[in-house]
């Protein structure tokens, strides 16, 4: 069995749910908040999320409960087997009191690919002024 | 639960941290090691012309790099060549931070919208 990595992120938003839904589902209002797009709320639709650092993730739609629950794959494909990724965005819509409840997990990471997010968008350059950082901050709180 | 399987990832990645942290924490053997990544493949005696030390202790210091997984070898007749193996540092990438991160961002940018859009 292969262990996988997920992160889970949520956030009360004082609007209903029938509002974020169309933020998180009409290509204009997608790409002012998330990324270029080209999608379509439709299952089985396949769509790309153009980042702003140049990379293309391939996505697809795998579930579409209006106002409830949005999930596709995010995909990023890369020769270098540890700069590739295969995961899934599920976002689900939860009524309250005073707006939504929003939740987005995102999960299939391998530990592996850890890097898959950040070393795509990272040189190696960076990664290493970034490394110096770590070690001083490890060495810090190892005292 | 999502969360608990990433925390136990944390606790297994975090073995591997300290043994990266450790081999990195020289700062001669990360120089060597800073080397290789910028100027790829290296025979250890153009490494030794630039670390500043003995070549047996540019040798040591590969091989604690090379049982780290930072650094590969290549023999070829009497030369030995080592290159850097980048992926060994991912696990240095706090990765389900960085991504949470971004989806702090982006949700930030979402609610900006939000109160932009008209009913």
């Amino acid at each position: 069995m292969t262990e996988t990595l997920a992160v889970v992120v949520e956030r009360d938003i004082p609007f209903p749910p029938e509002k974020i839904w169309r933020a998180l589902t009409q290509p204009h209002l997608i790409e002012e908040w998330l990324m270029k797009n080209d999608f379509v709320p439709n299952v089985g639709h396949r769509f790309k999320l153009r980042g702003e650092w140049g990379g293309v993730l391939d996505c697809e739609v795998l579930v579409v409960e209006p106002n409830k629950s949005l999930v596709y794959t995010w995909n990023y494909e890369h020769q270098d087997a540890a700069y590739s990724l295969q995961s899934t965005v599920n976002f689900t819509l939860t009524p309250t009191r005073t707006g939504t409840l929003l939740r987005v997990e995102q999960e299939g990471f391998r530990p592996e690919q850890k890097q898959a997010y950040g070393g795509a968008k990272l040189g190696w350059k960076e990664f290493l002024g970034k490394l110096e950082q770590v070690l001083t901050k490890h060495s810090e709180s190892a005292v | 639960m999502a969360i608990n399987s990433q925390r136990v990832i944390y606790s297994s990645m975090s073995k591997v941290q300290d043994a990266l942290f450790r081999t990195l924490a020289d700062p001669t053997r990360r120089a060597i090691f800073e080397r290789l990544c910028r100027e790829g493949e290296q025979t250890v005696g153009v490494l030794t012309t630039h670390a500043g030390i003995s070549q047996p202790a540019v040798s040591k210091h590969l091989v604690v790099l090379k049982q780290a997984g930072l650094v590969r070898d290549r023999h070829e007749g009497r030369q030995t060549h080592y290159s850097a193996q980048l992926g060994a540092l991912a696990p240095l990438i706090d990765w389900t931070s960085q991504m949470t991160n971004f989806w702090q961002r982006r949700f930030d940018h979402l609610e900006d919208l939000l109160k932009r859009m008209d009913q």
